[in-house]
């Protein structure tokens, strides 16, 4: 069984037996962050494009699935998709957008669009601003399983993580994965072969997009709350942060990266602000001598290539 | 009240006069950001907390030495510019050849950094800084409040943007910063030290933001989060402006520090995103932005 | 296991003989408090170190120990973010064992705290927050109490005197959440009910640094009064710009929530004459005097607030409680605190309602001026004192459901 299989086997049992040694709260945290920021990773790891705004598809998607499963009573997948499609419709309009320019411009075209759906969110009735949507019921899972134990929303959520896990790993072995990652590698020569290369970044944008918005649209349903904090500009540099840690461009190096830095804060809280310098050191500390990631060092060390 | 466009007046030429205000700052910051890419390809995600430094060492100043706002002026452009030094010696240096994006990564760690050690230590609640008494009070022009304060950052402002203009564009040294930045090499082989003239680049870079900072801070309450609010619209004016030309990044800073303000009259809800709108709409007609050579 | 339960056993049966106080059934055999407040931003005068420390002198003042074991008391900073204090007080709830939390500031954070406190069924009292939809839409009898003031109250108290004063037409300067568009709301409303008008309003990020664009819009709606939704930092910074930009030369200011803090940071040159209300005053009696004096030697000479003063006043009522019900049970608690009446140092005659609102006088003060003040704190002349029932919204008003019959 090749390395990644197995990985994922044992990510499964491990997801599996979880809750019942951990606290489930904390866990779906850690989940979602992971999609997250695997999410993300789809972006800068294998297609080598920088969005410093990706928050926006986190946060937005955040707000619809709790708006649809509190005012509209939508049953959570419902709400779920919703929030889902709503992140690939900004990501469309954005990618649109973003993909006109390259490289730093790229990012910080990304950075000034995501804060500009901040600012929406700030002021669209629906969001209550700084409150937040608050109480946001789990409801009945497609109308039968009640989903207000803790453990068993865990259990949805792992589903939803490991769906979006395979989902990205399947994107990444396919032809399409393959265009990606030689547009990573050299644009101008997949430019030369034929290919539009602007059509790609931007179905890639868009995949991204979805995809952390489901990771989301999850996260208001098991926490019962999507705030302001979701569509900061903090929150994009975090998914950045993790994705580095962990290792951009591996398959499981953002949710390793992902499950620290949650760690981390949480264990940390007390310590207030001192969280944000660590997390600022961690940073400068990873691009400056630890740039593959965990996980991309380790795959370094064992001779095997990254990239998965 | 006299009406214009249908608006009071007052009401008009106060917020203009508030948008410019804005502008400078814009202006101040976009300039040195379009400085330090220029010569050294790195988008200085820093810039804003240096620019809050900048406020953080000007109170500093007169709350712990007694030093006056004019004195500041002069000591903390120094002081930021020194720290600018620092940063591009042991931290920017290693990253030369690299991919620019790792650039970006560093300094925004660095933003972090510099962000959370002031939150702890002085709270993110805003700190007031005492105007000196000669800028209290207003020139009451009848048909509008004109603060002395911020009539005197305005013109500050511009006489600054004006003088590197000049600098860079006009002097030997200017041509020296732009021939090093097209071709370091060759330059370097006439005898010039470009590692030198990399790093006070960056330092003058972060220097002007931390004067930017200085001057800012009687106005707007010195606070550790006053960077990050301003450096996300910075980028949004970079991006519309293009880095290539520096009296394009003074242009446009000012100009939509304008339009922000007007917004504000006539449809105040929009206020918060018209920057990032009009930078959507220059990315669909004129991607390489209004004065960009994009590189 | 089996000797601790012969020894559990054998203290509960020799109880009477050594005549302890009454022996008590404690979840996790331990009372813990937590107070949840904003410790480092905007807010962190109103609540923050102040707040923990209040708490801390009622178990101090109450003996520290319930049923033989020290009564522990944590806190955390909400940092003004709801999911941060959603998290906290969940985790607080559901691993540590605590069995009420306190304080609560910033009404999007009070919002979040007592409807989890509804769902786990823990006390939730919220004195700091002011927003009255805690004890109307969204109120949480059994478990929800808001203690010191709320928006209604402020209103009624600070609107009704700005009004007869003359100032018969609004315009609100609004920090843009729960508690600022409910205090907007129930002031809007006390005006319009005593004749005045409300030219409109504009709503202002919390947080907000520099307030000179939304103060033009104030002074161009021409109307007689700017009112001020909003606190803290925020109502500091509005005045301060006020005075930069000549606002007060032609419109009055009312700032409808501030404390003796924002006093303090604003200075009596720039304060006097304004109108607030606050629930309590450090010097109003020999009482509160000496209550303020053991306060300042633990915070570096600062004298409390009224919140301050209501979070050991409600911190207190909740240790006795338990103590009388013998129970850190929350229905057994919250009806001894429903049953007695509150007479310390903060409140004469406080009665707690079903609703959870804490029925107590409000004082109206104005700001002295600098010649009237006789040092740092001495800031307010008194102007009336208004009953808790015509301060505060009756319960047959309000809109909470599951106290209507």
């Amino acid at each position: 069984m090749s390395r990644t299989a197995l990985t994922f086997w044992v990510l499964l049992a491990a997801g599996l037996a979880a809750p019942f040694v951990g606290y489930p709260i904390f866990l779906m945290k850690v989940l979602c962050f992971a999609l997250f920021a695997s999410a993300f990773n789809l972006l800068i790891g294998f297609t080598g494009l920088l969005s410093f705004g990706h928050a926006m598809f986190f946060g937005f998607a955040a707000y619809v699935s709790g708006h649809a499963a509190k005012v509209w009573g939508l049953t959570p997948e419902l709400a779920i998709l919703a929030g889902t499609a709503s992140a690939a419709g900004i990501g469309a309009v954005t990618g649109w957008l973003a993909v006109r320019r390259q490289g730093i411009y790229f990012a910080m075209v990304t950075l000034a669009l995501a804060q500009m759906v901040y600012f929406i969110c700030v002021q669209a009735p629906f969001t209550y601003a700084e409150d937040g949507i608050q109480s946001i019921p789990r409801g009945s899972l497609f109308g039968v399983v009640d989903l207000s134990g803790d453990r068993t929303m865990y259990y949805l959520v792992f589903a939803v993580f490991m769906l979006g896990l395979l989902g990205i790993y399947r994107i990444i072995h396919s032809p399409f994965g393959q265009v990606l990652k030689s547009i990573r590698e050299n644009e101008a020569r997949a430019l030369s072969l034929g290919y539009d290369v602007d059509r790609y970044k931007l179905v890639a944008f868009i995949l991204s997009a979805t995809l952390a918005g489901l990771a989301g649209a999850t996260k208001s349903l098991a926490f019962g709350l999507a705030t302001l904090t979701d569509v900061s500009w903090q929150m994009s540099g975090e998914v950045v942060l993790m994705t580095l840690l962990g290792g951009m461009g591996t398959i499981f190096g953002p949710a390793l990266g992902a499950a620290i830095i949650v760690t981390m804060q949480n264990y940390l809280s007390g310590l207030g602000p001192m969280v944000t310098i660590i997390m600022g050191a961690t940073f400068v500390a990873c691009v400056l001598l630890f740039r593959r990631g965990i996980v991309g060092e380790l795959e370094y060390r064992l001779g095997r290539k990254s990239g998965g | 009240m006299d009406e214009i466009f249908g608006v009071p007046i007052q009401a008009f030429m106060g917020q203009l006069m508030l948008g410019l205000v804005n502008g400078s700052f814009y202006a101040l910051l976009s300039l040195g950001l379009a400085v330090i890419f220029g010569m050294l390809n790195i988008v200085n995600f820093a810039h804003g907390a240096l620019y809050m430094v900048g406020a953080f060492f000007a109170w500093m100043l007169l709350n712990y030495a007694g030093i006056n706002y004019w004195m500041a002026l002069v000591l903390v452009p120094l002081a930021v510019g020194l720290i600018g030094v620092l940063i591009e010696k042991f931290l920017l240096q290693w990253l030369q050849g690299l991919d620019h994006l790792y650039g970006l990564l560093l300094t925004f760690g660095l933003a972090l950094m510099l962000e959370g050690a002031f939150r702890e230590a002085y709270g993110s609640s805003g700190l007031p800084y005492e105007l000196p008494e000669v800028f209290r009070g207003a020139f009451d022009l009848g048909f509008m409040f004109l603060p002395k304060y911020r009539a005197w950052v305005v013109v500050a402002a511009l006489v600054v943007c004006l003088l590197t203009w000049y600098v860079i564009e006009k002097t030997k040294l200017g041509a020296y910063l732009r021939a090093g930045t097209e071709n370091p090499n060759l330059v370097k082989a006439f005898g010039i030290n470009v590692p030198l003239m990399v790093t006070l680049t960056y330092a003058f870079g972060v220097g002007l933001a931390g004067l930017a900072g200085a001057m800012a801070a009687p106005i707007y309450q010195v606070s550790p989060l006053m960077g990050s609010n301003i450096i996300i619209i910075v980028f949004a004016v970079v991006v519309i402006g293009g880095m290539g030309s520096i009296l394009g990044s003074i242009v446009t800073g000012l100009a939509l520090g304008l339009i922000e303000g007007l917004s504000k009259v006539f449809y105040a809800e929009i206020s918060t995103t018209v920057v990032f709108i009009i930078m959507a709409i220059v990315l669909m007609v004129r991607p390489a932005g209004l004065f960009g050579r994009e590189k | 296991m089996k000797l601790k339960t012969l020894a559990a056993a054998a203290a509960l049966a020799l109880t009477p003989v050594l005549g302890t106080a009454q022996q008590g059934k404690l979840s996790g055999d331990v009372v813990k408090i937590g107070v949840l407040t904003d410790m480092s931003g905007l807010y962190a005068d109103y609540g923050g170190p102040g707040a923990l420390a209040a708490a801390r002198l009622a178990v101090q003042d109450f003996g520290g120990k319930m049923f033989g074991k020290n009564i522990e008391v944590v806190n955390a900073d909400h940092q003004n973010k709801p999911d941060i204090a959603k998290n906290v007080t969940q985790q607080w709830v559901d691993r540590d064992g605590v069995d009420m939390t306190v304080e609560n500031l910033n009404s999007s954070v009070a919002l979040a705290v007592q409807a989890l406190g509804k769902e786990k069924n823990k006390i939730t009292i919220v004195t700091g927050a002011a927003t009255s939809r805690l004890t109307n839409e969204d109120c949480a009898p059994g478990t929800g109490i808001h203690y010191l003031m709320d928006t209604i109250a402020l209103g009624n108290v600070v609107g009704k005197a700005v009004v007869k004063d003359g100032g018969n037409s609004w315009f609100f300067l609004t920090a843009d959440y729960a508690f600022g568009h409910s205090l907007e709301k129930d002031t809007g409303e006390v005006v319009k009910a005593a004749g005045g008008r409300v030219n409109g309003a504009v709503r202002h990020p919390l947080g907000t640094n520099d307030f000179s664009s939304f103060l033009l819009q104030a002074q161009t709606s021409g109307a007689k009064v700017v009112g001020l939704a909003n606190a803290g930092g925020d109502t500091v910074n509005s005045i301060k710009a006020a005075a930069e930009f000549g606002i007060t030369k032609r419109q009055n200011l009312a700032a409808l929530l501030m404390l003796i803090t924002d006093v303090h940071a604003i200075g009596l040159n720039t304060a006097q004459g304004l109108y607030l209300t606050e629930g309590w005053y450090w010097d109003l009696n020999p009482e509160t005097r000496a209550w303020a004096d053991k306060f300042s030697k633990v915070m570096n000479g600062r004298k409390p607030n009224s919140n301050h003063a209501s979070v050991y006043s409600a911190t207190m009522h909740y240790l006795k409680a338990v103590q009388a019900a013998g129970t850190d049970d929350t229905a057994a608690v919250m009806k001894k605190m429903r049953e007695t009446p509150i007479n310390d140092m903060f409140a004469k005659n406080g009665q707690l309602r079903e609703d959870g609102r804490m029925v107590h006088d409000m004082y109206l003060f104005q700001v002295k001026k600098p010649s009237e003040s006789k040092g740092t704190w001495d800031y307010y002349n008194l102007k009336g004192t208004v009953k808790g029932e015509d301060a505060f919204q009756s319960m047959a008003a309000g809109k909470c459901a599951a106290v209507k019959k």
